[in-house]
């Protein structure tokens, strides 16, 4: 942990769904460069958590700040919110009509302002970075999964953002693929990026996390470095599922 | 010629029966309603030689043709614009605008149209062309020296009040269809595409510019299409307002020649040969295979 104020506050948090809790009375903070996974039963609200901090879902009572500016109705703010905050899809969505590059450039040229030449310096430095530097003239449809999310990442990571958010990024992955997109951030993760990660890969969670996030009913039940919450959960409800997703 | 081989009984006796009945009724025709038919004098119609201009020029029927294209494609383009606008308006957050939308579209899908096209006729484009002095500004065009540039996208200068009245009901009319179709292609674009423009930080302007639009306007280009065979059909109704299309030059050439089954088949020829070949063309285009499908 580089900084010690906190990055994001979320305090009191609730977002609803009609009648729907989706989040109750949700407070947690961040530090900027702290790596946080959340886990969880599905259902459990756990992307509707992460989908508040760049107001995908814009909550219902309480406060979110993200980078000293509190998220409200108020457009110019909301925007310069989502410059600083990336985002990563379990489904990628990558825009199918344009080229890799031009995935890449699209947010740096029409929300940074950045010239082409330069936004395609960049966009290459970073598919360098995902290592797929070769695919950048292809379209999405031409990639393999694995691909296409390390694509997605590089696409986030183009924006220049201080906070990462990765919405299950590996679900929609056949297998064999799951490895290379979770290098890419562990290799992410050694660079002193803000991470918020809701997944269920363990491993990896094992491996970066400097807290855990377990969340069940729209609740965070229990929040723990990853050693005692891998070793010893203090909630039976979290027991129960590490158990569940730990057996095999 | 495999294909004739195929044929079952039933062909032969469906067919057989077609023209049994053909010929009933080319009997009744001939017969009961002592028709004369005089098909030598329809082609100076479609085209002729002119002995003062030292040439062939169109015949009354070929001009109205022209007119029908002209029309179609000017209504069509602007019916595109105007769909797009209504499309993105039936899918805006803005509650107000998605109702005056909503509204717009019941009031055209609702009423027959031909008393839609007479409303926009009477009520719009009347007052606009006289407010806008419409008509000295085409008379002038007309008499000046770059009338022919104007004729080939416009026809006769002196009708373009009325042909640019045609165009604009058209359009109008028109518009609510492209519009749901719009509104379709908007709405099959998945959610994902949009919270993922969102997320980068790009305005809602950026987002369906760059976005969902270009993707859209791929997946509707079939409907589209077809609608723009249905609106070259439903062009025929601006003769209406006295617009010189195809439809109303056959009117006069019936009311002058009185050879209602000859005029009536060649243009109902012309509209289908049109139609058919706008549709060949189209399906042709669809089939060749997209470089980013």
């Amino acid at each position: 942990m580089s900084d010690t104020t906190p990055i994001i506050r979320m305090i009191n948090v609730s977002k609803l769904f009609g009648d729907f809790v989706a989040l109750d009375d949700v407070s947690l903070s961040v530090a900027a460069g702290e790596r946080v996974v959340i886990c969880g039963p599905s259902g459990s609200g756990k992307s509707t958590l992460i989908r508040c901090i760049n107001r995908l879902e814009p909550h219902d009572r309480g406060r979110i700040i993200v980078d000293g500016l509190e998220l409200d109705e108020d457009m110019a703010n909301l925007r310069s919110v989502r410059q600083e905050v990336g985002m990563v899809f379990q489904q990628f969505n990558l825009f199918p009509h344009l080229t890799v590059l031009e995935n890449l450039t699209l947010g740096p040229i029409r929300v940074r302002r950045m010239a082409r030449p330069a936004a395609e310096a960049l966009a290459r430095q970073y598919l360098e970075r995902v290592h797929i530097p070769e695919q950048a003239d292809k379209y999405p449809g031409q990639l393999s999964g694995g691909q296409q999310q390390r694509v997605a990442i590089a696409r986030a990571l183009c924006m220049e953002p201080r906070i990462m958010l990765f919405d299950e990024p590996t679900s929609a992955l056949d297998p064999e693929m799951i490895k290379e997109v979770l290098d890419v951030m562990v290799e992410l993760a050694g660079t002193g990026m803000t991470m918020l990660c809701v997944t269920h890969e363990m491993g990896f969670a094992r491996k970066v996390a400097d807290r855990m996030v377990f969340m069940e009913a729209g609740r965070i039940v229990e929040t723990a470095p990853p050693e005692a919450f891998f070793t010893a959960p203090a909630s039976p409800r979290a027991r129960l599922f590490l158990d569940q997703v730990l057996e095999h | 010629m495999r294909g004739l081989r195929k044929l079952h009984w039933l062909d032969w006796a469906i067919l057989a029966l077609l023209i049994l009945l053909a010929g009933y009724v080319w009997l009744r025709i001939d017969g009961t309603l002592n028709y004369k038919w005089r098909w030598q004098i329809i082609p100076q119609f479609l085209i002729r030689y002119d002995e003062e201009a030292g040439g062939w020029v169109g015949g009354t029927l070929m001009v109205g043709l022209f007119n029908t294209i002209r029309i179609s494609i000017m209504a069509s383009l602007l019916a595109l614009i105007l769909g797009t606008i209504l499309g993105l308006a039936r899918c805006a957050q803005n509650l107000t605008i998605r109702l005056l939308a909503r509204t717009y579209l019941e009031f055209l899908r609702n009423i027959p149209g031909l008393v839609v096209i007479f409303i926009f006729y009477f009520f719009l484009s009347e007052q606009l062309i006289a407010a806008f002095r419409i008509e000295d500004w085409a008379r002038d065009i007309a008499r000046g020296d770059n009338a022919w540039l104007w004729e080939i996208f416009f026809g006769d200068m002196r009708r373009f009040p009325s042909l640019i009245s045609g165009v604009f009901v058209l359009a109008l009319f028109e518009s609510a269809f492209v519009g749901e179709i719009v509104r379709a292609g908007i709405q099959s674009v998945p959610k994902g595409q949009r919270e993922a423009a969102r997320a980068m930080g790009l305005s809602w302007t950026d987002q369906m510019r760059f976005v969902v639009l270009p993707q859209a306007m791929r997946k509707v280009v079939p409907p589209l299409a077809s609608q723009f065979i249905m609106l070259v059909k439903d062009s025929a109704i601006v003769s209406l307002i006295s617009v010189q299309d195809l439809t109303y030059r056959t009117v006069e050439l019936v009311t002058s020649t009185r050879a209602i089954f000859e005029a009536w088949i060649t243009t109902a020829l012309i509209y289908g040969g049109l139609c058919f070949g706008l549709s060949l063309l189209f399906r042709r285009l669809e089939q060749k295979p997209g470089r980013r499908s």
